[in-house]
């Protein structure tokens, strides 16, 4: 398997702040893996990921990609943890934000936009106002932006946090259907464990000050996966125990 | 008709009883209160004798330039100030000692400077319209959700061009708009005080009328002005109402 980004001693520092937010960073994702991000909130989990997207300038250290950069797709793709719609927008135009600036012919456009609103269950909202959508379906149609753009990396930040227990536990099904049906490799960040385990291939435990990469856990379950299963039980448990150990630390704060 | 409307109604007529029964009773002379009842005909003399459409169109010929042009420029400083932190410190004195003067007191610079002309009454306008516009915007782009200027980033809209026409004037929109209503009636009340001082329109008219107590003359464009100042702004909801369509 190839890395299709790899992080080299990945450093990130906020204007005017003494010590990195995170230090000495080395991780990769392999071409379709679904890795997972956790940590205790402030560890710099969400700015890992900006970092990646190359919305903010890593202080140190180097990142390689591995992806054919197309005219007519972007490599890398984001989810945000609001969905962030842009409320003048109908749905169908907010998934075409990331069209707009591609080389893409409106025919396509439009097959695009289609098609990622099927994968995401809204095949029949695009005429739709955000404000007509429950969290749920914005956060859905969060997700179809991302896919619109056909990129081979999504990154998604905390994408269900903010959702209901039963809508979020819905969405990872749907998420899990959607990467089982694209291929696309996922560097996924959350700060619950059990959606963690049951999700991803790799779960990367991030912690101390600056931050480092305290550990990284196979889930080896097969999948389709059971949230009661044997392995995703034991690998929960075993983050759980490294987390609130950090925390005794005073590390993960 | 709802009930709201029908007391509407009713409340105006009984101004218009109240006011024609005390002119009528004689308590108040004819010529400093003139009864509703003389309006349409004062209306219709001033209709004929070509008054009426020469100073409407002259009044509305400095309204638009002065509300154009000043609309344009108070959008486009007050914006850039809240984009750029070296033109919004660099200006930021300056506003403070502009700011407070009174349109009407630059009407002497305007006469000095433009003469008793069309150019002086749109100049008087644009600046209180200009006013108005650059503290909305201000205000209006400075509220722009940076995390959607962020989700545009992430997605390839980098550029200030792309910022500008993906996020920044569409989440503004709002605020804009609501400070170009504010200027289209703050226009209407400096245009009349413009003409005052002899620049041809209504409010010239008007001044014309008062010295020789024609009351009801001065009435008739009271009500003119009421009436372009409803019609300018019901034009302008509508189209708002049309760009806005996306609010709930």
């Amino acid at each position: 398997m190839a890395a299709i980004v790899e992080l080299k001693d990945i450093a990130a520092t906020f204007p005017g702040a003494a010590q990195p937010v995170f230090a000495d960073i080395d991780m990769a994702v392999e071409r379709g893996e679904f890795v997972i991000v956790v940590g205790a909130s402030g560890a710099g989990k969400s700015t890992l990921l900006r970092v990646i997207a190359g919305l903010l300038e890593p202080s140190a250290g180097h990142i390689a990609h591995d992806i054919e950069k197309r005219p007519d797709r972007r490599e890398i793709a984001m989810v945000f943890q609001e969905a962030r719609l842009m409320p003048w927008r109908k749905v169908a135009d907010n998934v075409a934000l990331g069209l707009e600036g591609l080389d893409v012919s409106k025919s396509e456009r439009d097959r695009r936009i289609a098609d990622a609103l099927r994968l995401v269950g809204l095949a029949d909202f695009g005429d739709r106002w955000a404000h007509e959508l429950s969290g749920g379906q914005r956060q859905r149609v969060g997700i179809a932006r991302g896919l619109a753009v056909d990129p081979d990396l999504l990154l998604m930040d905390e994408p269900f946090g903010a959702l209901d227990a039963i809508t979020r536990q819905t969405l990872q099904d749907e998420l899990l259907r959607i990467w089982n049906e694209t291929g696309k490799s996922i560097l996924f960040v959350t700060h619950d464990i059990d959606e963690a385990v049951y999700l991803g291939d790799r779960v990367l435990l991030l912690g101390g000050a600056p931050a480092r990469i305290v550990r990284n856990y196979e889930v080896g379950a097969p999948r389709p996966r059971s949230r009661e299963g044997e392995e995703v039980g034991r690998v929960g448990a075993q983050v759980k125990a490294d987390l609130s150990s950090l925390f005794d630390q005073g590390g993960g704060i | 008709m709802t009930r709201r409307s029908v007391l509407g109604a009713g409340g105006l007529l009984a101004f218009l009883l109240l006011w024609e029964a005390i002119a009528r009773s004689g308590l108040i002379e004819a010529t400093l209160l003139p009864a509703p009842s003389r309006l349409p005909a004062t209306f219709f003399s001033e209709v004929s004798l070509g008054f009426w459409h020469a100073m409407v169109f002259a009044s509305l010929n400095h309204y638009l330039i002065g509300l154009v042009s000043g609309s344009v420029l108070g959008v486009i400083v007050g914006g850039s100030v809240a984009l750029f932190p070296t033109v919004d410190a660099t200006q930021s004195w300056l506003a403070r000692l502009l700011r407070p003067i009174p349109p009407l007191a630059w009407i002497p610079f305007a006469i000095i400077w433009f003469g008793i002309s069309e150019t002086a009454a749109a100049f008087i306008i644009a600046i209180g319209v200009f006013w108005i516009n650059y503290f909305t915007a201000y205000a209006a782009v400075r509220a722009v959700d940076p995390d959607l200027v962020e989700l545009a980033a992430s997605f390839g809209h980098r550029s200030l061009g792309a910022r500008l026409r993906k996020v920044i004037l569409p989440a503004a929109a709002p605020g804009i708009l609501s400070g170009l209503r504010a200027g289209l009636g703050q226009g209407w009340m400096t245009v009349v005080a413009a003409e005052l001082f002899g620049i041809t329109g209504i409010g010239q008219r008007m001044n014309e009328a008062a010295g020789l107590l024609a009351t009801e003359v001065v009435i008739v464009y009271m009500l003119t002005i009421a009436l372009l100042y409803g019609v300018s702004d019901m034009i302008f909801v509508a189209v708002q109402n049309r760009v806005l369509r996306w609010q709930r």
